[in-house]
């Protein structure tokens, strides 16, 4: 299992801080949930860690900063699932997932057997292989979110970051998302990090949830302690009313301010 | 479980049918002409000419000048301009994710135009005694430089990663050349003609030499690209995930725009502007045999070849004894067929 240690990140976009100089520590084989409203930096702060943008500060993987090592080695590292991913209409599903395995072909070989058969694998593991050979256009949401785990899967990396992997979901398929990571996470001890804006499914999933606000680290802990209704109410400027289940769940639900 | 297999499963047929259909091409393109032998005894002649086999076709020695320095200069010049302008225009497809765009989004037609009509202005007659014949040279040079500076404006103004700028800062670039070519022309009306007519493009004036001068480039150019047609499909998920896959980005869009351009400038500077092969036959090549790039560059190679070749051939017989350019003929079937795909585009929207 692999920890993922953040020193002082910060994303300027210009002359827009997006994020300011976050210092958070991900314990091995922990799922860590960055909550905050529109534009706190979370995503940012995911496209960072996976190098799609630049940043300051060190990002730690096992004890080697990520700068050092090249692209194809932290792909191999750290797997990355976007809000709403490119999904080409006319590839198929088995042709998507296969491109999990870029990370482990050289820069002009192919796929061998050994990566062929993992990703057979990973569609037998994630219940997907009626969908191997449907054209990713012809999915449903439901199916693609599944898809494009799958290939992160592939990736068979020890860091799984996750952006908003319930946005587009209705709640059921929500929840069969987040199973399903919850599950890869036991059976191969991955390290999650995601941004969501659902606070209850967060405060259920994650271990811990960490809240930010334009860029900074507010505050950390487990959703007891961050999912206050005064804590929400200042930063996400909302009235909510939080209710505490018996087995420990907080459920966030929002207050009509009039009523008529 | 095989699923592997069944994913390739699309493809073992697509190869030799492409190369059955150069094949036949080759031959079309031999037999096929206004003057020389019958056009049956081309290929007996030709299976005569192999070593170890004697076979006796009635081909006369004047004749078998006809088919080996008229005809399959022109045919295998024609060739290598499709293969090349269809495999460039596939994986300008590619880097750039837009399947409307031809390998000379970037600028190199309007810098081999510029190139020509340099030529052409300043003393073409004059240039005939000279040892080497500068056109292709001048095409070939203002061509890339076109592409270089294109490159070089878009990725300092765009940041790193963006294809956006690229493509904008080509528009630029070719709209500046095209401006300095029209001012040329302008000033010199008497060579409006014959830069024209270079411009539609033409390989009636196809010899050995020309084949021996673009085949390195060809080469060098076809085999890049063929080497690049995984991390096509890698950039097909767009920049950002592609970086998240491990590819690096900028470094594969540089090197398969600079090879797809290499090649290209080299067949335009001795074809002229052939347009619509870069679009038609990547699209043709997808509709039948899917989208993956591990397919679409080696069948546009092979398909772009043999659709040149016969491309070729109405434009010699319509107007005997002179000749339709052939890039009158490609616009003319290619027009058609890029309104059709962009019509079948939207339909699947």
């Amino acid at each position: 299992m692999t920890s993922l240690n953040l020193e002082t990140v910060s994303v300027r976009y210009g002359q827009r801080n997006a994020v300011m100089e976050f210092s958070e520590t991900v314990r091995p084989g922990e799922w860590l949930c960055l909550i905050g409203p529109n534009g706190a930096g979370k995503s940012s702060l995911l496209r960072a860690i996976v190098g799609i943008v630049a940043f300051t500060g060190n990002i730690v993987v096992d004890g080697t900063t990520l700068r050092d090592r090249n692209s194809r080695r932290r792909a191999q590292l750290v797997a990355y699932v976007p809000q709403a991913p490119v999904m080409p209409t006319d590839m198929n599903a088995y042709e998507y997932v296969l491109l999990g395995r870029n990370p482990y072909v050289s820069h002009f070989g192919s796929e061998t057997m050994h990566d062929n058969s993992m990703v057979d694998s990973v569609f037998d593991r994630l219940d997907l292989t009626d969908l191997a050979h449907r054209q990713l256009g012809t999915l449903s949401g439901g199916e693609r979110q599944r898809v494009a785990i799958a290939r992160a899967v592939a990736q068979e990396a020890p860091i799984l970051l996750l952006d908003e992997p319930t946005s587009s979901l209705d709640i059921g398929h929500q929840q069969q998302a987040l199973e399903l990571v919850d599950k890869l996470r036991r059976e191969h001890g991955l390290t999650v990090v995601s941004a969501m804006h659902d606070l209850t499914l967060a405060g259920s999933y994650a271990d811990r949830l960490v809240l930010m606000h334009e860029g900074h680290r507010v505050v950390g802990g487990t959703a007891q302690e961050v999912l206050r209704a005064e804590t929400l109410a200042e930063f996400y400027g909302v009235s909510v009313h939080v209710h505490h289940e018996p087995d420990g769940t907080v459920a966030v639900i929002p207050r009509r301010s009039l009523r008529s | 479980m095989s699923q592997t297999s069944q994913v390739r499963a699309s493809s073992p047929w697509w190869i030799p049918t492409a190369v059955a259909a150069l094949v036949l091409a080759l031959l079309c393109g031999a037999m096929i002409g206004p003057a020389g032998p019958t056009w049956w005894r081309v290929p007996l002649e030709l299976l005569n000419r192999l070593p170890l086999l004697t076979i006796n076709s009635g081909v006369t020695a004047s004749e078998w000048n006809i088919i080996w320095l008229v005809r399959m200069p022109r045919v295998v010049l024609a060739g290598l301009v499709g293969a090349t302008l269809s495999i460039a225009g596939a994986s300008y497809q590619g880097v750039f994710r837009n399947p409307l765009v031809d390998p000379y989004l970037l600028g190199v037609a309007a810098g081999a135009g510029l190139g020509a009509t340099f030529v052409f202005t300043i003393n073409r007659a004059g240039s005939s005694t000279w040892l080497v014949d500068p056109l292709p040279l001048a095409a070939f040079a203002c061509g890339l430089g076109a592409v270089l500076i294109t490159y070089v404006v878009g990725t300092a103004f765009g940041g790193e990663r963006s294809s956006t700028t690229l493509v904008l800062a080509g528009v630029a670039v070719t709209s500046l050349v095209t401006a300095v070519q029209a001012f040329l022309l302008q000033r010199h009306t008497d060579v409006m003609r014959e830069v024209y007519s270079w411009i539609l493009g033409r390989l009636s004036t196809a010899t050995w030499t020309d084949v021996r001068l673009v085949v390195p480039y060809v080469v060098l150019s076809s085999t890049v690209l063929l080497f690049h047609r995984r991390l096509l499909d890698v950039l097909r998920v767009g920049d950002d995930e592609a970086t998240a896959l491990g590819a690096n980005v900028t470094r594969i869009r540089l090197v398969v725009v600079l090879s797809a351009t290499l090649g290209t400038a080299a067949v335009v500077a001795v074809s002229g502007l052939i347009g619509f092969v870069g679009i038609i036959v990547p699209h043709a090549v997808r509709l039948l045999a899917g989208a993956s790039y591990r397919v679409v560059l080696p069948l546009s190679l092979l398909f772009g070849a043999a659709f040149l070749i016969m491309a070729d051939i109405p434009g010699r017989i319509l107007s005997n004894p002179a000749e339709t350019p052939i890039g009158v003929v490609t616009a003319f079937l290619g027009a058609p067929f890029f309104l059709l795909i962009l019509r079948t585009r939207q339909a699947s929207r």
